[in-house]
């Protein structure tokens, strides 16, 4: 049986959608969120969720912002009352298929069919995971290899050909790049926030609609990263 | 004038009676707030609310069997999208026309 959650702010569509699953005995609905946010703190608590049935146009948060949060996304169908977001919804392995509201019995159960046989390719972040055991950072400054505590790293900024990693006691000028340190770093840890700044999520101390304050560092954060950053956040 | 009806909610329940009510009770309590809101998002001049609302009733349009005005939602979401508030006396029509039959139900 597939454990299903509903992702949709209209009541009315939750109500059916539920209703289609409820007759359907290969599926179980153990959730059903009025919003995108809601939903992504729910996900982060469990993992067994193995079908979403996702709004793509909602407030705030579209489905498919939901969807680029996701690490390892179960199989998602999307629902919706616009036509128009069909190619832009297959650009996404986990999305199964798309049904247009007024959703009718007949479509929905082939969609389930579908999602039935299908499975979905997760996404693994391999190197960050190798690394994710390490506890220190060997960098090479003035030829000598020296140790740096990951947990010590609050702040990484790009400064050219070099990369500035601020640390509880020390700032090191190292010549690498972000993309290189990015991959050294526990996935869990470190987010990358701006395309010249990467930061221990553990010292956030606020965060305001474009930038985050890392002690006493206030840094810019993108846009195409605000997502990830907000999934990160244990929200009340 | 396009009349509201229950067929589509009545081919989804295949007589499941809870879920009608279930169904009605939330047109019910949503469409008139819904209503409201797009009511003050038009009074206001904001576009871009107004539209959302629109998105979301339309839905409300195509479960009630509303063919030509879920097409009218369609084009006049499009419209406030683009700050054209043009179809706004069709749309109060078929509105109201809900409302006398939600309340009728």
């Amino acid at each position: 049986m597939m454990k299903c959650l509903i992702i949709d702010d209209d009541a009315t569509a939750r109500l059916i959608i539920n209703q289609f699953c409820s007759n359907d005995n290969r599926l179980e609905v153990v959730e059903q969120f009025p919003s995108a946010i809601e939903g992504m703190k729910y996900l982060n608590q469990v993992d067994d969720v193995d079908l979403i049935f996702l709004d793509i146009h909602m407030p705030n948060f579209s489905g498919f912002d939901f969807i680029q949060t996701l690490k390892n996304p179960p199989k998602i169908i999307l629902t919706t009352s616009d036509k128009n977001f069909a190619i832009e919804a297959f650009e996404y392995d986990c999305v199964i298929d798309y049904l247009v509201k007024p959703i009718e019995l007949p479509r929905f159960q082939k969609a389930i069919e579908k999602a039935s046989k299908v499975t979905v390719k997760k996404n693994v972040v391999t190197v960050a995971k190798e690394d994710e055991s390490k506890d220190d950072l060997y960098v090479n400054i003035d030829r000598r290899l020296v140790k740096i505590g990951l947990a010590s790293i609050y702040l990484i900024e790009a400064k050219g050909d070099y990369i500035l990693i601020k640390t509880d006691t020390k700032n090191y000028t190292v010549h690498s790049t972000m993309k290189k340190i990015e991959n050294k770093l526990p996935a869990n840890l470190f987010l990358k926030v701006h395309r010249s700044f990467i930061i221990n999520t553990n010292e956030i101390i606020d965060i305001e609609d474009n930038s985050v304050l890392i002690r006493k560092d206030v840094v810019p954060v993108s846009r195409s990263n605000r997502t990830e950053l907000m999934t990160r956040l244990n929200l009340l | 004038m396009e009349q509201p009806n229950l067929n589509y909610l009545y081919k989804l329940s295949q007589g499941d009676t809870d879920f009608e009510s279930q169904l009605i009770d939330v047109l019910k309590k949503e469409f008139p707030l819904e209503k409201e809101q797009f009511i003050n998002s038009i009074e206001s001049e904001e576009m871009i609310d107004a539209a959302e609302i629109v998105h979301k009733l339309k839905h409300k349009f195509s479960i009630l069997g509303l063919e030509k005005g879920y097409e009218l939602a369609v084009n006049y979401e499009n419209n406030l999208r683009n700050n054209n508030k043009s179809l706004t006396s069709e749309f109060n029509n078929v509105l109201n026309n809900i409302s006398n039959f939600l309340n009728n139900l």
